[in-house]
């Protein structure tokens, strides 16, 4: 199990997640040696799957987010299969989740503008297969995005 | 907005995955020398493309169990300030990401908590006493897969 060390490395790690091991060692006042053991560890328990990079799909001229809440129609069999392999197949699909509660799933979608988004929602969004209802929901500002554990 | 060639795209896409790789190893995948992948990151980057990197780190091994997405109404729009709301929220560890929308509800938040009790306590502690908070819907988050986007 994790003891304090491996949530101490964690918890910097995942403030700022390009920090070289060596800069990590720093940070917790331990050597390069057990840092790069203790990381090496975090990353073949699974700890720790890997880093990308955030894409900042505004400064692509995404201009808009918006998530659409979707209620699937569950008398058909499958209908969360077959809807999932369809919407993987929008580009402008960026997320794509399930859920136990009122709504089955969600999806992020972005778009260029209004007009580009009416486009993708016309032709792409109501012919996904088995959509009993949709909402939509549209993003007007992050104001927390780190997305980091309370480790 | 920053204007991207097929090289820059295939480098997004590859960067998302895994910011880890060296750009002479980019560099080799996609036949550019390693100045010129460099250059090309770095324009990426202060072109506001890439705004940043995630640790991906396996929420249920390290003890979160729980994922819930909830939907939240101000309750007494005009006497709350939404920058009251927004600062409160904000601080509270278990909430991941806050997200100012419009529709249905006011805010989506991202909020993870060790199991379904855990949760409830940070439900009737931390986000049902918000000022200002009202009508609340919760849905448990049962999968969640990131798409590329159009790259």
């Amino acid at each position: 199990m994790l003891d304090d060390l491996d949530r101490r490395i964690l918890r910097y790690w995942q403030a700022e997640p390009s920090l070289s091991p060596g800069e990590l060692a720093e940070r917790c006042n331990i050597t390069s040696g057990k840092a790069a053991r203790r990381i090496a560890r975090l990353q073949d328990q699974g700890i720790v799957q890997g880093s990308g990079v955030v894409i900042d799909w505004a400064a692509l001229g995404y201009a808009l987010e918006v998530s659409l809440r979707v209620t699937l129609d569950k008398t058909q069999a499958n209908a969360f299969d077959i809807f999932m392999a369809a919407a993987r197949q929008v580009p402008e699909v960026i997320e794509l989740q399930t859920f136990l509660g009122r709504v089955d799933l969600r999806l992020s979608i972005i778009a260029r503008d209004m007009g580009h988004y009416q486009q993708i929602y016309r032709s792409r969004i109501l012919t996904l297969p088995h959509i009993a209802e949709i909402e939509a929901l549209m993003h007007v500002a992050r104001i927390k995005t780190q997305e980091g554990l309370p480790l | 907005m920053i204007e991207l060639d097929e090289i820059d795209r295939a480098l997004l896409r590859a960067l998302a995955r895994d910011a880890t790789q060296s750009a002479s190893a980019l560099g080799r995948r996609f036949g550019l020398s390693q100045p010129a992948t460099w250059r090309r990151i770095r324009r990426l980057e202060e072109g506001g493309a890439i705004s940043g990197r995630r640790l991906r780190l396996n929420a249920e091994a390290l003890g979160f169990g729980v994922t819930v997405f909830l939907g939240i109404k101000l309750a007494t729009r005009g006497r709350v300030s939404l920058e009251d709301f927004e600062r409160a929220v904000s601080a509270i560890p278990e909430v991941q990401t806050v997200e100012h929308v419009l529709g249905l509800f006011d805010y989506r938040l991202r909020v993870v908590a060790r199991d379904l009790p855990d949760f409830e306590r940070v439900l009737r502690r931390r986000i049902m006493t918000l000022p200002g908070a009202g009508e609340v819907e919760a849905n448990v988050l049962l999968s969640e897969e990131r798409l590329p986007g159009p790259l």
